[in-house]
This record gives structure tokens, sequence and C-alpha cells, in this order.
């Protein structure tokens, strides 16, 4: 009994040992922060990755792909049986881009990919990343007049998220008005070149019906102001930048024309070019696939490269995109499907095996951060010992007393374990309860900070979130608080043997 | 009731309470060797009140402290009831000092901590479990509240010790140690830090809690007015009984 009131009274009493405890206190309320922040970090990674991939991924390990997609998806269905939803060819291809910015080209390398729009909406949810509510309905690859987003409708809280005020142009009539201009500089030019070198035969082009197809500037033949290329999705990163301050600033806009260069299919491969109209922008926010993917037809991309034998109408294809039914068992079938087919001329993969050294980077994060932590707390625990100590000697007299009064050695040793456990749970309990309430209002503390420092504690322009992402796992901080515990009890074990040895005489002398 | 009245004087030479039979004790600091005790043989018998006197170094509270096994002597024995204990398991003396033994000291040695109801509750809370002590809280605070009164504290219950008065500290020490109902109360210069009107408050309730209850009580003091308070008193010297006093010399109050 002796130990429960002292323990208390010791509690009350000992603000130094109190102090020793805050430092376990801080190192549990940042390791339930931690891992908090990184559960959400890894949930929202996972949703992200798999809302841009299909829940697995069958594909040719030839860049020319394999023939017949319809032949293969009735071959997949077979050997998963009904655990399938639906499948969509693609074909893919690593392609350059190059657009017009001001006076200068600006080109980038992309992964092209053909989809094919209807199905490809089936098995990924791309089109929960377009710009254009009608494309998030149902992709199309042509044009929109307007009414593209100018505010990012993935944003958490869309009174935070800086608007892109340009995007309200883009569509058709940004289209119409980069081709005026366009048509106006070429008046000019043709005025400076008749005034240079004199009037041309202005029927030539009219009388001549090859000239187009012999290399004259496209602009003659086909009118940008009122006719569009194929269409093409752009990766967001692609077409734009973000400034510190989560501006993003347009290169291209939907409504814009860009030059693609890819490989043929041909052997050896020879490059092909061709202009695509952006007709929308992807943003997954997953920076990798943002400032690499762009999507055009199926079909169109097949004809380009030489993938389309015109006499069948029968395509060939790098990858097929396969969605399970809900709640399947996705390794499952991936292991169906290996076994069903070649695996040296298809592999079969799942969208976490795609990502899979991303997902797993952030897992070894965690833990590593949690081993750190943990020494954190380990070395508060030897704060504990040596706070423990003192109060030991502090207290000589005091056993000496109890010794005096009948209390045994274990006895006197379990005050001191006792008040360790104590400590332990006011210390893990206050870091708990602390580590929650920082969590929960983790996004006006980052706020606060920002403020506080004129300078972004989260920039949005890094990690594509609005806000701090964060899941509390209820075993996580129960972990946490237990080792805590544990460490404050075994940091008192050693003051708490010292104590119950003490001679009662030499105690009862003390001063 | 006072035992002197229901045990006859010759049961009183034949079962000494406490006894030191050849009693020897030597403390070792480095390499020099101090033989506080050469030998000490001592004889306490129920209902007594002796004091044990000398000089500084004497070995007087050395004594006291292997009669409380607080200390096991390095030859000889300590028994008590016609019981070896200074070999007996710790815990068994640890069960003995809580249960038959009261000790009071010249410093009061109270835990500062706690109130003064609290430190006299200190033993039972030593003896009892939680459950144990919850289930008879009651009965053990009324006793506790009890032992103040009669001590003369029954207003200062609640005060901790540094709020105390010296002679209210001893008195609250006194209290602590008769709060399991000791057989033998053992008083280490209980009036060393006390002025001499307190010092002689502390020894009449001494006395009285003697006569009145019959409660043995073994005193070390260097103070001759003191030790003359007691049935006897016994003189060591230089680590041996010079006199013992007479045993059944008594004094009724």
């Amino acid at each position: 009994m002796y130990q429960l009131v002292l323990c208390l009274r010791y509690l009350r009493t000992r603000w130094i040992a109190l102090a020793s405890i805050i430092s376990v206190t801080l190192g549990v309320a940042t390791l339930v922060v931690v891992n908090a922040v990184m559960a959400g970090f890894r949930h929202e990674m996972q949703d992200r990755i798999h809302g841009v991939l299909s829940d697995l991924v069958f594909e040719s390990q030839s860049l020319d792909g394999a023939a017949d997609p319809d032949a293969h998806m009735a071959k997949i269905s077979e050997a998963a049986g009904g655990l399938i939803a639906s499948m969509s060819p693609t074909a893919q291809v690593p392609a350059m881009l190059s657009f017009k910015n001001g006076s200068h080209h600006i080109t980038r390398q992309i992964m092209l990919i053909g989809i094919d729009a209807k199905s490809y909406s089936e098995v990924s949810d791309v089109g929960r990343y377009l710009q254009h509510p009608n494309n998030r309905e149902s992709l199309d690859f042509a044009l929109r007049e307007s009414g593209y987003d100018t505010i990012d409708h993935q944003a958490e809280d869309p009174s935070k998220a800086k608007p892109r005020t340009r995007m309200a142009l883009a569509g058709w009539e940004h289209r119409r008005r980069v081709a005026e201009v366009a048509r106006r500089q070429a008046e000019r030019m043709a005025i400076l070149r008749e005034q240079s070198i004199g009037p041309q035969p202005a029927t030539e082009t009219a009388k001549n019906p090859f000239a187009a197809a012999a290399g004259e500037p496209e602009g003659q033949t086909f009118d940008a102001a009122v006719e569009q290329h194929d269409g093409l999705v752009l990766g967001m990163s692609l077409a734009a930048f973000r400034d510190a301050e989560g501006q993003d600033h347009f290169w291209v806009m939907p409504g814009d024309d860009v030059e693609i260069t890819y490989p043929t299919a041909a052997r050896p491969p020879k490059p092909g070019s061709s202009y695509f109209t952006v007709v929308d922008l992807y943003e997954s926010k997953m920076s990798d696939y943002d400032s690499s993917f762009a999507f055009v037809p199926l079909v169109k991309l097949q004809k380009l490269r030489g993938m389309y034998d015109p006499l069948t109408g029968v395509g060939r294809f790098n990858s097929i995109q396969i969605r399970c039914k809900p709640g399947v068992d996705i390794d499952e079938v991936r292991e169906r499907l290996r076994a069903a087919f070649d695996p040296r001329l298809y592999a079969v993969s799942t969208w976490r095996d795609k990502q899979g050294p991303l997902l797993a980077a952030v897992q070894m994060e965690t833990a590593v951060l949690n081993v750190l932590l943990f020494m954190i707390i380990a070395v508060a625990g030897f704060g504990i010992l040596a706070i423990f100590y003192m109060i030991v000697v502090e207290k000589t007299r005091d056993i000496g007393i109890l010794k005096s009064l009948g209390a045994s050695g274990l006895g006197v040793a379990g005050v001191f374990l006792g008040y360790g456990l104590t400590l332990g749970i006011v210390g893990a309990g206050a870091g708990v309860a602390g580590g929650l309430l920082f969590v929960r209002n983790i996004n006006q503390i980052a706020d606060f900070i920002s403020w506080l420092q004129g300078q972004e504690v989260f920039p949005p322009d890094v990690y594509f979130f609005q806000r701090i992402p964060t899941i509390v796992d209820p075993w996580t901080p129960a972990l946490v608080a237990l080792g805590a515990l544990m460490i404050a009890v075994l940091a008192s074990v050693a003051p708490a043997i010292r104590a119950g040895r003490l001679h009662p005489v030499v105690a009862l002398r003390s001063e | 009731m006072p035992l002197t009245e229901v045990l006859p004087m010759s049961s009183l030479a034949t079962a000494p309470l406490i006894e030191a039979r050849d009693v020897r004790k030597t403390y070792r600091k480095a390499s020099v060797a101090l033989n506080v005790l050469r030998g000490v043989d001592l004889c306490v018998y129920e209902g007594e009140m002796i004091s044990i006197v000398g000089q500084s170094g004497s070995g007087k509270s050395t004594l006291l402290h292997l009669l409380g096994t607080l200390d096991a002597p390095d030859e000889g024995q300590i028994l008590y009831r016609g019981q070896r204990v200074d070999n007996a398991p710790r815990s068994a003396r640890d069960r003995l000092r809580n249960a038959e033994l009261g000790m009071i000291f010249q410093a009061y040695h109270l835990l500062p901590e706690l109130t003064a109801l609290e430190n006299v509750l200190a033993p039972a809370m030593v003896r009892h479990g939680v459950f144990a002590y919850w289930s008879r809280r009651q009965a053990l605070r009324a006793r506790a509240t009890e032992l103040l009164e009669r001590v003369g504290l029954g207003s200062r219950m609640l005060h901790k010790p540094r709020e105390l008065s010296g002679g209210e500290m001893q008195r609250t020490a006194i209290a602590r140690a008769l709060m399991n109902e000791p057989r033998l109360l053992l008083a280490d210069e209980p009036t060393g830090n006390l002025d001499r009107s307190t010092g002689e408050g502390v020894i009449e309730l001494l006395r009285g809690l003697n006569l009145d209850d019959g409660l043995t009580v073994v005193m070390v003091t260097h103070d001759a007015a003191i030790a003359a308070a007691a049935d006897r008193q016994v003189t060591l010297v230089e680590g041996r009984v010079e006199t013992t006093g007479t045993p059944d010399r008594r004094r009724q109050a």
C-alpha cells in the first residue's frame, strides 16, 4: 500500500522527475505524429498509384507489341475465370514531346500511351484526374469549347488552392485566338516578303494540289481556327510548372498543338513525327506520372507506328490493363495469368509490383524514422535513470525509515519501480494525447509555422498535397505508449535495486 | 491492562522479551577496524523500561540497531522471546520490525511527503497490501486518529512534518511506532533534539505508555536526568556493559 501512496505523492511533489519524463512525452508524441503522417502519405500514394494503374497489367515484352488484343483478352478471361471485371488494351512507347514556348521550342521526354478512351476509363481512374468536367464523365479526344476547371477539383480545400485563371480561356476559344495571332503574323510576314522580293504568283498553291503533301506550311490547308489534330491528354507537369507560392504557370493549355516524335515499329525503328492537339490535362498528383504521361487514341498510335494492319483491321498492343472484380485477390489472378502465358513473351504484374520500390521506400522510411525516434525515447530513458538515481540518493533516509518500519527490500524497490511506471504512464499518456492533438490540427499548425517563418512548411509544389494527409492506426499509439512505458520502467530498475539494497542503518544515518 | 499486574515478578525474571548474548560488532572503514561492541550481554524483560547510557561512541546506538534487527552482529546472538532473530531470514526480520517493534529516533524520521496522520498509518500501509488496507481503512484511520489524540496532536493530524515543532514530530513518531501494537519500543536518543521541557514531556509519554500499557521500552540516551526516568540504567563503556542496574527495581507511579 505504501508503494502506491508514495508513488502518487512523489509524482505530485517531484517536479524534476516530471521534467525528465517530458522527453519521453515528446518522443512519444513525435512518433505518433510521424506514424500518422507516414501512414497518411502511404495511403494517399497507394490511392493515387492505384488510381493511375489498373489492378493488373499484362504486358508484351516487346516494344513492338503483340498482335490481336481481342484474342489475348479472350484467353486472359478464360485463364482468370470469372474474376475479371474489364480489360483495355493499350500501346505505349517512349517518345519526345515538343512545343513552342514564345520564340523557342521546349522538348520533353514522355511516355506516349495509346488508349481506348471508353474501355480504359473502366479499368483505371484516369477520368478522375482530368480538368474538364465532361471529360471526367467520359473522356473524349475532341477539344471542348471551354469550361475547363480554374480551381483544382481535387483540392481538399478549394478555397485554399491557387486559382488557375488562364484555364478559363482554354479550349476552342484559346485555339481560335492562337490561330488568329498566327494568321496575322503570317500576313505580316507575307507583306514583308512581298516588299523585299516582290509579288509571288498567288495562284501557285491553288493550281498544284500536291503542294500540301510536298511540304507546304500546314497552315495553308489546315485551318487551326476550326480544325484540330488528333486529341492528346498531356500530363500536368509537362504542360505547366508550379512556383514556390503554389501558383501554376502554363506552357501549354487545352487548344494548343504539340509535336510528338516517336519510333516506328519498323526494323530498325525510324523516327516518326506528328502533331496533336492538347484536349485536356492529366493531374494524378504523382509527379512521376504527371511529368511523363501523354495519352492519345489507341488506333491513332497504332496507325502512326505501323502497329495496325489496314487489311484485317487488327492492331498490335503493348499491354492490356485489367481490372478485377471487387474483393478478388489480385495476386491470385496474377499467378493464374503467369501460369497461362509464356513469361518470355508476357509479363504480368499487379499495381503494387509496378510501384513496389516506391511503396517499399516509404515503408522503409517509416521504419527508419521509428527506430531513430525510439532511440530518442531510449535516450530519455537514460535521463530518467539519472534523475531516479538522484531521487534515490535524496530519499535515502526515507528508505531507511521504511525499512525500520518493516518494509522489505523488494517492497522499497517496488516504490521506485512503481514510480517509474507511474511516470511512464503520465509521460506516454501525455505524449499520445499531445501527438493525437497535433495530428488532428496538423494543417493549422503547418499554417501557423508557415506564417511564423514566412515560408511554406509543406510546399505544395513539392508534395502535391494541399493538406498534410494523416491516418491514425489505433495500434500505433498503443504500441508506442507501451514501448515508452517499458523504457521508463527499465530505466527505474537500477535505481530501484539500489534503493532495495540500501542498508537500513546506513540509510537512517544519512543526512 | 498493564502487563506488570498480570505477570508475576518471577515470570519477568525467567522470560526476557529481548536478549543480547555476547554481541560483538566491528565497523571497518578503509583499513581501520573499529570495535564498537565487544561482547555485550543484555536482557530486557517484558514490561520494563530501561535506558542505555554511555558516552558518544560507546556503542549504545549500535546495540539498539542490533536489537531492532536493522543490523546483524558479527558475533553473538539476538533473541526475541527466546527465538534467535539475528540470523533469521530477511522477511522474518521485516515482519518482526513491522509487527512487534516500534522505533523512534533522535531526528524523528518522519516521511516528509506524508501528513502526520499518514505517517502514523505508514506501518499499517507497510503491513497490508492495497486491497487489505483498503478494506480496513476506516478502522486503521480510527486507530491512527486515536493514537494522535493520545499524544496530544488531535488538531495537527493533517499537517506535514515540516509544519510541526520538534516535540510534535517526536510525538507523531511515537504514535507511528505504536500503530501496529508492538510489544517493544526502541528509542534512540528520543530527546536529543528537544529542549528540556519538551524532552521531559516526551519521556513522560513513554513512561506512561510503559506503565499504563505495559509497553516494554528500551531507550538510548546520554542524558543522565532522562535516563533516571527508566526502571534501570544499563551503562555502556567502550563496547561493554559496565553496570546493568537493578533488574527488579520498579517505580510504580
